[in-house]
């Protein structure tokens, strides 16, 4: 389902003295549907930027990604949003939302994104959130205001709305208790039975070796300490 | 799929000044664009050539019109562009008494533009006024109230409104939530999401806020002196920005 094959990456800082620093140095990965793979290395060995160029969020400046037949490396905006509508998902660290909309329609707005009836996407928008212990009365709140906990989950319900075939997951059991975190990693267990494949960051190594097929260390493609 | 609006190598000079120029794209059903710039840049202008209000030096604007497909609607005759800006296209503007009848009363101002495309009769037109004040959250008691009687924040609603009204394909807008205060902001872009995707509206979004953007647009341009420096999607440009300007920009932003 993802082929990642010999990418690089390199940020120039123009107002920097153009500085250039190269992170990612032919980075290749497999990943078949219903396997999850977590990246590894220490912090600054290119796990996010790897998330981030999949995700079509960083560009990639050689190499390929492959996420079923679309390459993201090379695909114009248009595809990678379709992309990102119907295909690859995404539970980044932080939730990022316009001000003022309700936890419901936060966690609904992907199922609304792909052409779900309203009434179906708000009744799996409070089906996940109570799974996840959300208390209700928040669900008519923005989660602008929410503890980084109750954040965290928010994101995590809105990333597990549509059954996207590709997700990738960047620290989803950081900041949750024990109870929450066995939920979502039964949630993940979800996805990868039905189908999905996943790459995740997980610093949790309990989380990590239970959930994951396999891990893959991102050191190895990090100039300057592989070599 | 076609382009619903094709542009093509088309520049605008101010005497000896440029205006803008070498801009092209092609924006798809459906896409948000975000076009960002400090003042002077010439985003106002690419909007204003890309709705008609100005005449560009060369290149072509083309539109896939209902009937015709793809027609270039710089040497299209006035009467059709006119037909277009009053049925397919929307034009909404910074400052809300530019695109109001400050004379008129609310439910005029909606009726108004239905009656430019031979709605008559009163009653339907005053339930569709009504409809549409109550999306756009203006109570129905006043809508025989003039824009004049309207706070800000309310002013641009009601422009919003008498705009969508037709129902519009293409909606090009100038600076939407400047001058506002941030809860108003705030408000107005939520309202302005949920409009584009039940309505999917395409639309171009010309804001120096980068924030905006970021919330309301799938794609960006940015432009400095005249000229397009950068393109791609919002949350690639803004995060992994490869152009010198658009790192300054982007760095600039002061965080709350």
């Amino acid at each position: 389902m993802i082929s990642i094959e010999n990418v690089c990456k390199s940020f120039v800082l123009h107002n920097q003295g153009a500085a250039e620093i190269p992170v990612m140095q032919g980075a290749s990965l497999k990943v078949a549907a219903g396997e999850c793979v977590a990246l590894t290395g220490a912090s600054g060995a290119g796990k996010s930027t790897l998330m981030r160029m999949i995700y079509g969020n960083y560009l990639t400046a050689s190499g390929r990604i492959m996420i079923g037949n679309l390459d993201v490396a090379t695909a114009a905006p248009r595809e990678i949003i379709a992309l990102r509508r119907g295909t690859l998902g995404y539970v980044s660290q932080f939730l990022r939302v316009v001000p003022r909309v309700s936890t419901l329609d936060v966690v609904a707005e992907p199922l609304m994104a792909t052409g779900a009836a309203h009434a179906q996407a708000m009744q799996t928008a409070r089906a996940l959130l109570e799974r996840l212990n959300i208390p209700e009365r928040l669900w008519t709140l923005s989660p602008t205001t929410f503890s980084g906990g109750e954040q965290q989950r928010v994101n995590i319900a809105r990333g597990f709305a549509y059954p996207y075939p590709a997700l990738l997951l960047d620290e989803p059991t950081a900041s949750l208790d024990p109870v929450n975190r066995a939920t979502v990693l039964d949630m993940i267990a979800e996805a990868k039975a039905r189908g999905a494949a996943i790459i995740g960051i997980f610093h949790d190594h309990a989380a990590r070796d239970l959930i994951c097929d396999r891990t893959h260390n991102m050191t190895q493609y990090t100039p300057g300490i592989a070599a | 799929m076609t382009p619903l609006l094709q542009v093509e190598n088309i520049a605008k000079f101010y005497g000896a000044r440029i205006g803008c120029a070498e801009v092209s794209f092609d924006l798809y059903p459906g896409e948000v664009m975000g076009i960002v710039g400090e003042s002077g840049s010439g985003k106002s202008t690419l909007l204003n050539l890309l709705a008609g209000h100005l005449v560009p030096d060369r290149g072509a604007v083309r539109f896939d019109t209902r009937t015709g497909g793809l027609r270039d609607t710089v040497t299209m005759s006035e009467p059709e562009r006119r037909m277009l800006s009053r049925t397919d296209w929307a034009f909404v503007h910074q400052h809300a008494r530019d695109g109001l009848r400050m004379n008129v009363s609310a439910g005029g101002n909606v009726g108004e533009r239905l009656m430019a495309v031979s709605a008559r009769h009163y009653g339907e037109i005053r339930t569709q006024a009504i409809d549409w004040l109550g999306r756009v959250e203006i109570l129905e008691d006043r809508i025989d109230d003039r824009p004049t009687a309207f706070s800000g924040g309310m002013q641009q609603r009601l422009q919003i409104a008498r705009n969508l009204v037709t129902g519009p394909r293409l909606v090009f807008m100038d600076e939407p939530t400047g001058g506002l205060d941030v809860s108003v902001q705030a408000r107005l872009l939520d309202l302005l999401r949920g409009l584009v995707r039940e309505m999917g509206l395409s639309a171009i979004i010309v804001t120096h806020d980068l924030a905006v953007v970021r919330l309301l647009a799938d794609r960006l341009m940015v432009m400095k002196d005249g000229h397009v420096i950068e393109t791609g999607l919002t949350d690639q440009v803004l995060d992994d920005p490869q152009h010198a300007y658009t790192q300054l920009l982007v760095s600039s932003v002061l965080q709350v």
